[in-house]
């Protein structure tokens, strides 16, 4: 018997109960359409997540003030100093650094941010100029910060696309002067509208240089200093170099802590990577349901059809082509339902982009190709058992029943 | 050489803990192209015999040559094979596939023996013309009567060209007039060279027949030649 005409013969098989058939297409679809629907939400949100931190500039080195000790009150604690500011001048000296292209410093608070009687309750960065590429953000009037951070100590600010509208309306911002706390500041320029990042909505900041920051919230410690470095290889030199500097610019005490983007990353890149595997084995549970259901349909089907098996042997089969047929019956149903369930799935899919277009809701391609193999697999395995039976039928009984 | 050759052949059932001896001490030679009717009451073994030279059942004891090849030690597998080159079947109750056509049905044997797609049309279109069914082809079984349904069946069985046609009672379901077109039919094959053998109740059909074997208890009782002959 020919492959062409065993697959022809399970597909006469398969078309000749139309219900059965939809019933059985409709199961194994269900169980695919599950599994790419909800790897393609758990692989949205991990690419959300993703593009979030990309966001933020690519080889990214974080320094932030405070031991890595975690354990709260240990006899460490009675004995070492409390944390040195992390200063501006540190985050100069780390502009120096062999391997630093950008360093940013970063001090953050809240104030009010007042024009012509508007007034904004808002979070207000004290940054430099490197700021500005370090997290990929374009102008769309004027210019930002002065170049170097400490010394330039203008009175200036530069806004962010919605604050300036809410503040402004359409009239012109550059070269106004508005109010920051109680201090007044000239506007030196607008960002362009960039959206959120990491979940802060950076249009509606307001930028200063670092040391007005400092004077306006009454402090002289940095909340960050974002470095970014040559490319993804030197970051690990970049950050020994960096240490050692801050260290010794901190009498040898690390009361600072380094962070990589790519270690941040690649933690929740792991923990969203596995909820998209436990979502999918989920949903693959119901596969193996719609197995089960594969193989009652062909076991019914082999009872049903027992005369007809008996026939087959009379007119010459051997055990070989009746398994085939039946595994090929099996595999049809089941792959047919696999590739009505990757329509379904690519059809939910797009609906979820469709209602929550900031979110990549993209099956996939492992969990489409697993999907069909899995289908496919099921419909091997559980088609197995029934075509034996079939296959082990004693002739003369087979024919005897009807 | 005998077509068929059967000596000492026994077929012993196990049916709860008594055992039924369906066949005891069968001895028979068959040449080709006799035509063969083997007759007697209900459980005197017919029906087991008629597997028995069909390949779908073994014996338990005795050697069974086909062709003047011993198949007592055949598989499963390879008895298909024989099967399917030399013998074909017609069934009291047709089995028919129903969800195939009458052309794809006659075809069905081809497909099992790996015959390619217009061999395969060449000759069931070829069965069909000689069965007088080609404004049937594409019917399904049930779209057809009694009569066509056996004819289906019948083309389906030569189409492989098979030295032995085993017929088991391929009168009973149908009435007396397509049962006689049928039993023409079947006599038209043997002479054309076919060996007939035919298990039936029907004792006019069995007259026609130039041999008759009687059984009861599962041994051969008389196997007698009638001079008489098949009709022209």
């Amino acid at each position: 018997m020919k492959p062409l005409d065993i697959l022809r013969f399970a597909l006469r098989a398969v078309t000749a109960y139309p219900l059965r058939t939809a019933l059985m297409l409709l199961a194994m679809a269900i169980g695919v359409a599950a599994v790419v629907m909800l790897t393609a939400l758990g692989d949205g949100a991990r690419q959300y997540v993703v593009n979030e931190f990309n966001a933020l500039g690519s080889n990214l080195l974080i320094v932030l003030p405070g031991r890595s000790e975690t354990r709260g009150v240990n006899p460490g604690s009675f004995f070492t100093e409390t944390p040195r500011d992390l200063s501006n001048a540190d985050a100069e000296a780390v502009r120096r650094v062999p391997g630093v292209v950008r360093a940013a410093p970063l001090a953050v608070g809240t104030s009010e941010v007042s024009f012509g009687g508007k007034l904004r309750e808002t979070m207000v960065l004290g940054t430099s100029a490197d700021y500005l590429p370090l997290r990929r953000f374009q102008m769309a009037q004027g210019s930002f910060l002065p170049a170097s951070a400490g010394q330039d100590n203008a009175a200036v600010v530069v806004l962010g696309s919605k604050l300036r509208s809410e503040l402004f309306g359409s009239a012109p911002a550059v070269g106004r002067m508005l109010r920051v706390g109680d201090r007044r500041y000239r506007v030196q320029g607008v960002l362009a509208p960039t959206g959120n990042a990491m979940g802060l909505a950076i249009d509606e900041m307001a930028f200063i240089p670092t040391e007005q920051a400092f004077a306006l919230f009454n402090t002289s410690t940095l909340f960050r200093i974002f470095i970014e470095t040559r490319d993804r290889a030197s970051i690990e030199a970049t950050r020994t170099r960096v240490v050692s500097l801050l260290k010794a610019r901190h009498d040898g005490e690390e009361d600072f802590n380094t962070i990589t983007q790519d270690a941040v990353l690649g933690t929740f890149d792991k923990i969203l990577g596995a909820i998209t595997l436990g979502v999918a084995g989920i949903a693959a549970i119901s596969l193996g349901v719609a197995g089960i259901l594969v193989m009652n349909v062909m076991l019914v089907s082999v009872t049903q059809r027992t005369a007809e098996i008996g026939l087959l042997k009379a007119l010459g089969a051997s055990s070989q082509h009746i398994r085939s047929a039946f595994i090929s019956e099996a595999v049809l149903l089941s792959l047919g339902g696999g590739v009505v369930g990757l329509v379904l799935g690519q059809l939910g899919a797009w609906a979820l982009r469709i209602a929550y277009p900031e979110l990549p809701a993209w099956p996939p391609n492992w969990a489409v190709l697993a999907g069909l193999g899995t289908a496919l697999l099921t419909g091997i395995l559980f088609g197995w058992l029934p075509a034996r039976r079939a296959a082990q039928l004693d002739p003369v009984d087979a024919l005897g029943r009807r | 050489m005998p077509l068929i050759e059967l000596t000492h052949i026994e077929r012993r059932f196990t049916l709860g803990d008594s055992v039924v001896h369906a066949l005891r001490g069968v001895s028979l030679n068959i040449e080709a192209g006799e035509y063969v009717a083997v007759i007697g009451p209900s459980g005197s073994g017919k029906s087991t015999l008629l597997n028995l030279l069909g390949l779908l059942d073994r014996a338990d004891a005795g050697s069974y040559r086909l062709a003047g090849r011993d198949t007592t030690g055949l598989s499963p597998d390879e008895a298909a094979t024989l099967r399917s080159r030399q013998i074909g079947f017609v069934f009291q109750s047709f089995h028919l596939v129903p969800r195939l056509t009458a052309a794809e049905n006659i075809a069905l044997p081809m497909v099992l023996a790996g015959i390619d797609a217009n061999e395969r049309k060449r000759r069931v279109a070829k069965a069909l013309e000689g069965f007088g069914l080609s404004d049937r082809a594409d019917h399904r079984p049930n779209q057809l009567s009694g009569g066509q349904r056996q004819r289906v069946a019948i083309a389906r069985a030569t189409v492989m060209q098979p030295s032995v046609l085993l017929c088991d009672e391929p009168t009973g379901n149908l009435d007396r007039a397509t049962g006689q077109e049928v039993t023409h039919l079947l006599e038209d094959l043997n002479a054309g060279g076919v060996t007939l053998i035919v298990v039936t109740h029907d004792p006019v059909m069995a007259e026609r027949a130039r041999r008759q074997i009687r059984m009861e208890d599962g041994a051969v009782l008389s196997d007698s030649r009638s001079a008489a002959g098949t009709s022209a």
